[in-house]
């Protein structure tokens, strides 16, 4: 690689604004361009789904950065424009709309877009889905008391949004393909003390059902089940999951393997350009090398900083242990690790209804836990966890199990 | 110009009600304070919640001189407030903290 003078990352959400930082926070002196779609500055999207829904105020976008802090670092933000192409010889981008610009290196941090419902009568004009700031508050608007939204997926997503719309009083009928919720990447228990929450809040769960096809009802809709039910609602939105935005990698020929392929020091098959964030797949060595892709906050930020002291040359193995968090009603969950990996589960109670489970690998390393509980509960629990995760620790199983066993002290040995 | 204001002491805690490197929580007159011990056992004073979502900071983890909010694992440095990256981008108000007799005095303006 020759030095580089110019840096352009492509995509400005949480992955992108955090490695155009960190560029800087490394030593970086050249230039930084920060690309966005949105017209916005990067803000955080967690919000969208929680408090942008629920807050008495108009919601206002959680910017990541402030036009001061943009000027600080001296990173020119470019909204409101997309790429459309790479020129990988010429090594440069090309602008929808016109214009070209040029880089020494490459950040590809272009996120994940939702997947949409592929049913008959499923259209933009009768289901709403979830990824922008301007999608919440075309929700927000819509969740009004006494009014019934379908919500199709049993995904984080869904669940976040089903909390929102009773925390407004809106009646929420939640439809699930699989037999139970969050069967992607929460382990069962812990799911189950979720639904029995929204249960209680009186959100109709229905899971392990196919759907047919969306009809019109009146100026309402209908939801015609596998079982010949139908559901007629007033709105519905689909939470099905979100699909790597890899199509400006694939233009480019650059390899794709779930996501745009990347090293572990997060450089793709291109060694001037780099991927980090949702739309990146990559190698975790805590798991043997199993290429993850992750779309979780957490790992967004963590893959900017790594993807930034890659692109100057230095940078490790990325080794972070995935972590990501959920708030729905007075819950949070959080899981740090890869729970499916796990053999054996080891459960500690932590009181008020709170419960940390271990999950432990055939040789009886920490390599996952997952939690559910009041947020003041779990969290400092779980993030000792993720340590002894990172540490490749096999702590003992009944001190794991016993409550009264500080995980700081196991951290210590 | 210089002004000063005095400082009324108040009873926070006892010393050793706090373990090393650990913190706890402190209400007073409608505010929250997180009070934390040093692995040094030195006492020190911030503002109860984290600036990024408002979380009670005595759920979190001290690591040596640095609390991590327990919500999204936002870091300060508690002898000085200072924010140490994301999520976190405004730095906590710290309080002075005196001992006394064994008990822990956090000093309010």
């Amino acid at each position: 690689m020759t030095k580089a003078e110019t840096i352009l990352v492509i995509g400005a959400g949480e992955a992108g604004a955090r490695a155009a930082m960190a560029l800087r926070e490394n030593g970086f002196e050249g230039n930084v361009t920060l690309l966005g779609e949105e017209a916005h500055r990067p803000y955080e999207r967690p919000p969208l789904s929680k408090a942008a829904l629920t807050d008495e105020a108009e919601p206002q976008a959680a910017f990541i950065l402030t036009p001061d802090r943009l000027d600080e670092h001296g990173i020119r933000h470019l909204g409101g424009r997309a790429a459309i192409a790479i020129d990988r010889a010429a090594h440069a981008v090309e602008l929808a709309g016109g214009g070209w610009l040029r880089y020494d290196r490459l950040l590809l941090a272009t996120g994940a877009r939702a997947r949409k419902l592929a049913l008959p009568g499923a259209g933009p004009e009768n289901v709403l889905y979830l990824r922008t700031f301007e999608e919440a508050r075309a929700l927000r608007s819509r969740l009004t008391p006494g009014v019934h939204i379908a919500i199709i997926g049993g995904g984080f997503i869904g669940l976040e949004l089903a909390a929102a719309a009773r925390a407004r009083g809106t009646e929420v009928t939640l439809i699930e393909l699989s037999p139970r919720l969050l069967a992607r990447a929460v382990p069962a228990a812990i799911a189950d003390v979720i639904a029995a929450r929204h249960a209680a809040a009186g959100v109709r769960l229905l899971t392990g059902l196919g759907i047919e096809r969306i009809e019109a009802e009146g100026a309402r809709h209908a939801i015609r089940l596998s079982t010949g039910e139908r559901i007629v609602c007033d709105g519905i939105i689909a939470g099905i999951g979100a699909v790597a935005e890899t199509r400006l990698a694939e233009r480019a020929g650059l390899a794709i393997d779930n996501g745009i392929a990347a090293d572990k020091r997060l450089a793709t098959s291109d060694p001037d350009i780099f991927a980090a964030g949702d739309c990146c797949s990559f190698p975790h060595p805590l798991y043997d090398g199993r290429r993850l892709r992750l779309e979780a906050w957490r790992n967004a930020q963590d893959q900017g900083n790594a993807a930034a002291k890659s692109m100057l040359g230095g940078g490790d193995a990325y080794d972070a242990v995935p972590w990501f968090w959920s708030d729905q009603y007075d819950l949070t969950l959080q899981i740090a690790g890869l729970p499916d990996e796990g053999h054996e589960t080891v459960t500690r109670d932590l009181g008020d209804g709170a419960r940390l489970d271990f999950h432990l690998a055939s040789d009886g390393r920490l390599i996952a836990a997952s939690a559910v509980g009041p947020n003041g509960k779990i969290g400092r629990d779980v993030r000792l966890a993720e340590m002894l995760i990172a540490k490749r620790a096999t702590p003992d199983k009944a001190a794991l199990a016993d409550g009264s066993v500080k995980l700081k002290g196991l951290l210590a040995g | 110009m210089t002004t000063t204001t005095a400082t009324t002491w108040i009873e926070a805690c006892e010393a050793d009600d706090i373990d090393a490197e650990d913190v706890i929580r402190f209400d007073h007159a409608g505010h929250t304070y997180a009070i934390y011990r040093s692995p040094d056992d030195e006492y020190f004073a911030t503002d109860g919640l984290c600036t990024h979502e408002r979380i009670h900071l005595a759920d979190g983890l001290v690591m040596d001189h640095i609390i991590e909010c327990p919500k999204h694992n936002g870091r300060f440095d508690y002898r000085t407030g200072q924010a140490k990256g994301a999520p976190v981008c405004l730095n906590l108000k710290t309080y002075p903290v005196k001992l006394d007799g064994g008990k822990v005095l956090l000093g309010l303006a």
